[in-house]
């Protein structure tokens, strides 16, 4: 049976770069991903844009293809990513040099472009998923709205023989499902193959997080070589079954359980993951250990994609501000809960009136409340102060703030750390299917 | 007994909701957990923390239900004043629960 290897090069934009190189050098693969895009990239990334035309895009490209295209080159491993966040086109550009310099001959990239819809969203004035009103109606300082796209433009980036696609907002899984429509001729409405096409992406995107990273725990689920995690690759075949693997010798460990941790990451309804390209069914998905770190994935199925795609909207949302300082030895607990009330009263005092505030004890309540925190006294606490403003300057009081307990607050306070930064947040949408359009632009010497 | 015996769990989040695997170890385990870990029980362990609905799904092939919790993450990832935005640490919290 035709089979195809994809292996996935980065879980999020700021990676470790050398399992990636590892996958290309010995992954014997077809196709590298690298899925570098969370919610709020894209809206940082139009940010920078709008500071330099030509940034925008993931920060560790150039790093990453000096790294991985020399190997990929020559091993005709193609390269499909998201890494142009919101300048595809000036990360095309990019790689292109960096391939020049390699002295990669007949390089080409194509990019897909389309998934900036800023004006279409003002235009259909679409409903804001979670303000719950229109966007003329909410008020937000709306700096981003991009729309996750499925395999279309990616289909036909990579009918161009294009050496590398790169992208902006894909939906993570449709970077996957891309390559395995390309190769076994999958029908566009076959949504069962799409379905497992769609898991295996799902299975992958995270990279280290299926291969036994952020799965470790000593002594009851104990992983080996985790300075050294080698990156998951997949064996497919036409039917859409496929081996979740990785580089023999590299760190971690593919297991059930970590196939297992992995396909719920992120997901809500099992039998309901809405993707551009169909509607996934994980619910009677089953996993079978095959091997030294072989595990078989059976069982995702599809139905038909739904006539809308979501859209993530990025909207500037004032500023937080934050101290903390650190206490040790006997009574540390209260020293840390008075500086607390202190920086509390300090706010009255000086008539500032946060819009939202934390008052946390890091090592007693910060993480899960007052109510599980039945270990006993902690030998040494954090006091950390939180603060939501409307302006950059309160922020940077909040921080300042704390920084006073040096020589003002309670006994024995060390390590004081302030910062002051924009809230740059996200909200949703939906946008009819229609209304958004996949184009491709290549570019080669 | 403590989840944390039975079971391995792994936190998600996307926008203001989060959701908590729970996966047993061993399949014969799965009758236990869907009957003592309700989403009920659950809302009420993380009262605290997590203001909305919380909503359970099964996955009996792999053993493993799924919490699906609303209004969890003061008011997501990208806004929340929170130390860990994620909520990532929810897991470690779910399997210290008693059954």
């Amino acid at each position: 049976m035709n089979k195809i290897r994809i292996g996935s090069g980065a879980g999020y934009a700021g990676d470790r770069i050398e399992p990636a190189v590892e996958l290309a050098q010995k992954g014997q693969l077809d196709y590298l991903v690298f899925e570098c895009l969370a919610e709020r990239t894209i809206a940082i990334g139009q940010k920078q844009k709008k500071q330099d035309a030509n940034k925008g895009y993931n920060e560790l490209l150039e790093a990453r293809m000096r790294a991985v295209l020399p190997s990929c080159y020559e091993n005709c491993v193609r390269i499909v990513t998201n890494m142009g966040a919101a300048n595809p086109i000036a990360a095309g550009h990019l790689v292109m040099r960096v391939a020049k310099e390699l002295g990669l001959a007949s390089f080409k990239v194509a990019v897909v472009l389309g998934d900036d819809v800023l004006p279409e969203l003002h235009r259909l004035d679409l409903k804001l998923n979670e303000a719950g009103v229109a966007v003329s109606q909410s008020g937000k300082d709306i700096i981003s709205a991009n729309a996750y796209m499925g395999i279309e433009g990616l289909l036909e980036a990579l009918e161009s023989g294009a050496n590398m696609v790169i992208a902006g907002r894909v939906a993570d899984p449709s970077l996957f499902l891309a390559p395995m429509v390309h190769e076994f001729g999958w029908p566009q409405d076959d949504w069962e193959k799409l379905g497992k096409g769609t898991c295996i992406g799902h299975l992958l995107e995270c990279a280290g997080q299926i291969t036994g990273g952020y799965f470790a725990d000593p002594g009851v689920k104990d992983v080996i070589g985790l300075a050294k995690l080698g990156f998951p690759l997949a064996e497919v075949d036409e039917s859409g079954d496929a081996v979740i693997t990785k580089v023999e010798g590299s760190g971690g460990v593919v297991c059930e359980a970590t196939c297992k941790e992995q396909l719920l990451y992120e997901i809500h309804r099992p039998d309901q993951y809405f993707t551009p390209d169909v509607v996934a069914d994980f619910s009677n998905v089953s996993f079978i250990q095959q091997g030294d770190n072989r595990v078989a994935v059976k069982g995702a199925n599809g139905s038909v994609r739904t006539q809308t795609l979501k859209i993530s909207v990025g909207y500037n949302d004032g500023f937080i501000g934050e101290g903390e300082i650190s206490f040790a030895g006997p009574n540390a607990v209260a020293r840390g809960q008075l500086a607390l009330d202190i920086v509390k009263e300090r706010f009255s005092v000086c008539r500032f009136e946060p819009i939202e505030a934390r008052y946390d004890l890091v090592g007693v309540n910060a993480l899960h409340g007052v109510t599980r925190s039945t270990h006993g006294e902690p030998y040494e606490v954090r006091a950390r102060v939180a603060v939501r403003c409307s302006t950059f300057e309160d922020a940077v009081f909040v921080g300042n703030e704390v920084e006073t307990l040096y020589t003002n607050g309670p006994a024995g306070g060390g390590g004081v750390a302030k910062s002051a930064k924009a809230v740059l947040a996200m909200d949703s949408c939906l946008i009819p299917r229609d209304q958004v359009h996949a184009t491709i632009t290549i570019l080669e010497d | 007994m403590k989840l944390r015996d039975i079971a391995h769990s792994r936190t998600g989040d996307k926008g203001d909701i989060s959701n908590i695997s729970l996966i047993v170890y061993d399949i014969h385990d799965y009758g236990q957990i869907k009957d003592a870990v309700t989403a009920e029980k659950v809302q009420n362990w993380f009262s605290d923390i997590v203001s909305g609905e919380v909503v359970r799904y099964e996955l009996p092939a792999i053993g493993a239900l799924n919490f699906v919790m609303y209004e969890a993450l003061g008011g997501g990832v990208t806004r929340s004043l929170a130390l860990d935005i994620h909520g990532k640490s929810l897991s470690s919290a779910l399997l210290d629960f008693v059954i």
